[in-house]
């Protein structure tokens, strides 16, 4: 369990993750803001519920390894990342800027709690597989969780790894699956059709839940499920989730997988997002 | 240069211009047949590592046996991880040890580590600069099945990835002090596996194998034969042929191609008067050949010529791998006669 802040509701820090994320999107003016938005109830029950780490020692060994595979959600990484105290706050104004530790698109040797380099998609789940094989052989009882997306589902290394985690009854591997149904050239289940997606990965040997990636509870109920799942199988939570979620005129955006906002609008959002309308 | 599909084979219609040899199976000896060997040198080089390191662990795609990982299995089967036919799991898989402090071991095919899973091995390994050992069996035309097994480009592929190391051994003896000096070296490394029963060259020369050094196996007046990997073995060999016709001919090993040792190949192509003949078991493009005359160019180092000995950049045919050597320039015989040939131009 997470070692701070047991004061403040997962609600809230989801709040407070979409607000970074959404003043590091305004120093762009444009970006993948709506990825971050949706899946920031998801980083918020995994930073602040379900993982164990130092913030003041991000490479701690016996903290859970959170990978992003989908390495262009970085700016939702550094926000959680931020309200964990594992990046200093004041750091979100380089976003994407020369020298920053916080590129557009997330690497490991730039960021502190950046476990891998992302983005080139597809990566995450088969570098999760060594890390869990490899924790096994040290006897660590971390859980390694990878985060990737819908899109990556189109990857075959994505099926190479999934295979193989089943094949080893990978029992401290956590996959989670950001379903938002957007990619680059449109809605997911219109490039490639991945459902029915539960099925596959239970006949893959996995312990499958689905769940509303946008209710906390829901979540919260997941994660404790997927780490106390008594057999030895690897865990995928599939969640479903709104692009944009709680911020309705971005939500509305039909083509929204890299959004571009007027510089007034993010004042808007943030306001929106701070007085706790959620649409 | 290939047949027609639709054309019989020369000797059924009673055309054939020499005997016909049998592709060889795919785990056969590049031995001569009356050459010393040693059986697997990298599988026990790499057991006895293990030994001494338990940050070892071996994997590899459904190519144990034919990579000689095998052996190491054998020792060590509770540090051996069967990856499955999946190249792309393997590199994945390996950085994920890597990352959490093992030396992951993974044996493939090169055709398969270079051109299915260059991404792989680019962002998950190099671009993290992970301590993972990337051996590679069937490196250039060290097998007759085609196109489909012959890596004739994987040196062109990874010379061109940031932080990667490759190495490319001549014989047994090379392949046994290659596995301890990577073993030491923080950060992926990509050899060129010579499997099986492997030749025994270099102990004669008192030759020991350094990484990033070129070595001076043979020193010669009339040409300098530059090479590495199996080609050193021929160089080698031809330079014998070639006293015998009076031709002097010295030979310089450069098992290690990146980094390249270029203060020593440069020293000995600066001595005046000498016909530089690069030989390597791959395409002429963009390998050991194409690194050497880049970097004469760069530091206007001009040799008497230059000349290269390699593969075409063609799909190479499948048959006899003697007869293919043959065909392709690349035996002993063939190198003796085109130095021949260029020394009398």
């Amino acid at each position: 369990m997470a070692q701070i802040g047991h004061n403040i509701s997962l609600p809230e820090r989801a709040r407070r993750i979409r607000r970074h994320a959404l003043r590091m999107g305004e120093v762009q003016g444009q970006g993948y803001i709506a990825q971050a938005l949706g899946i920031a109830d998801v980083l918020a029950v995994a930073y602040f519920h379900a993982t164990s780490y130092r913030p003041e020692d991000p490479e701690w060994e016996g903290r859970d390894r959170f990978l992003l595979s989908i390495g262009h959600y970085a700016i939702a990484l550094y926000a959680a990342l931020i309200e964990a105290k594992i990046i200093p706050e004041d750091e979100l104004e380089t976003y994407g800027t020369d020298d920053s530790r916080l590129p557009m698109s997330g690497m490991a040797a730039y960021t502190p709690g950046m476990e891998i380099t992302g983005g080139s998609l597809g990566h995450g789940l088969g570098i999760a597989v060594g890390m869990s094989l490899a924790l096994k052989r040290k006897g660590s009882r971390s859980f390694v969780y990878n985060l990737f997306s819908d899109g990556e589902l189109d990857e075959g290394s994505t099926w190479e790894a999934a295979m193989s985690a089943g094949s080893y009854k990978l029992d401290n591997l956590i996959g989670i699956v950001d379903v938002n149904q957007m990619q680059a050239d449109g809605p997911s289940l219109g490039v490639l059709n991945f459902e029915p997606l539960g099925p596959k990965f239970e006949a893959f040997g996995w312990f499958v839940q689905r769940v509303d990636g946008n209710d906390i509870d829901a979540l919260v109920d997941a994660f404790d499920k997927a780490r106390q799942h008594p057999h030895p199988q690897p865990r995928m939570i599939i969640c479903d989730t709104k692009m944009a979620k709680g911020v309705p005129f971005l939500e509305a955006r039909e083509r929204n997988h890299f959004l571009r906002v007027e510089p007034q609008e993010w004042a808007e959002a943030i306001r929106i997002i701070d007085a706790g309308v959620t649409a | 240069m290939r047949r027609s599909k639709y054309e019989r084979p020369a000797h059924l219609i009673g055309n054939a211009e020499r005997p016909r040899l049998t592709t060889s199976a795919m785990i056969a000896s590049i031995a001569g047949a009356d050459q010393p060997t040693r059986p697997a040198p990298f599988g026990h080089a790499l057991s006895a590592l293990a030994e001494k390191d338990d940050r070892v662990v071996g994997l590899s795609a459904d190519l144990a046996k034919y990579t000689d990982l095998h052996v190491f299995r054998a020792a060590h089967p509770d540090r051996f991880y069967q990856m499955g036919m999946a190249e792309q799991l393997l590199m994945m898989s390996a950085a994920g040890m890597a990352r959490e402090g093992l030396q992951p071991w993974l044996t493939t095919y090169a055709v398969f580590a270079s051109r299915r899973a260059y991404d792989f091995i680019c962002l998950a390994i190099a671009e993290e600069m992970l301590d993972v050992k990337i051996v590679c069996a069937l490196p250039g035309l060290t097998t007759g099945y085609g196109p489909s097994h012959q890596a004739t480009e994987d040196i062109a592929m990874f010379r061109g990835m940031p932080n990667l190391t490759i190495i490319d051994p001549c014989d047994a003896s090379e392949i046994e002090q290659v596995v301890p000096a990577i073993a030491a070296h923080r950060g992926p490394v990509y050899m060129r596996l010579l499997r099986g029963n492997v030749p025994l060259v270099l102990e004669e020369y008192g030759y020991r194998f350094e990484l990033g050094k070129a070595k001076l196996l043979r020193d010669g007046r009339d040409t300098l034969i530059i090479s590495s990997g199996l080609m050193t073995m021929r160089a080698l060999e031809a330079a014998g042929e070639l006293r015998k016709n009076g031709v002097d001919a010295g030979v310089l090993h450069v098992p290690t191609i990146k980094p390249l040792d270029e203060a020593t190949i440069l020293a000995e192509c600066a001595r005046q008067g000498r016909l530089v003949v690069v030989a390597e078991n791959h395409t002429v493009i963009g390998g050991l050949g194409e690194a050497v005359a880049a970097s004469l160019m760069r530091s206007a180092v001009r040799p008497a010529a230059f000349r290269q000995i390699g593969l075409p950049d063609a799909f190479l045919e499948a048959g006899a791998l003697p007869t293919l050597h043959d065909m392709y320039g690349i035996s002993t015989t063939k190198i003796v006669t085109r130095i021949k040939e260029w020394l009398d131009e």
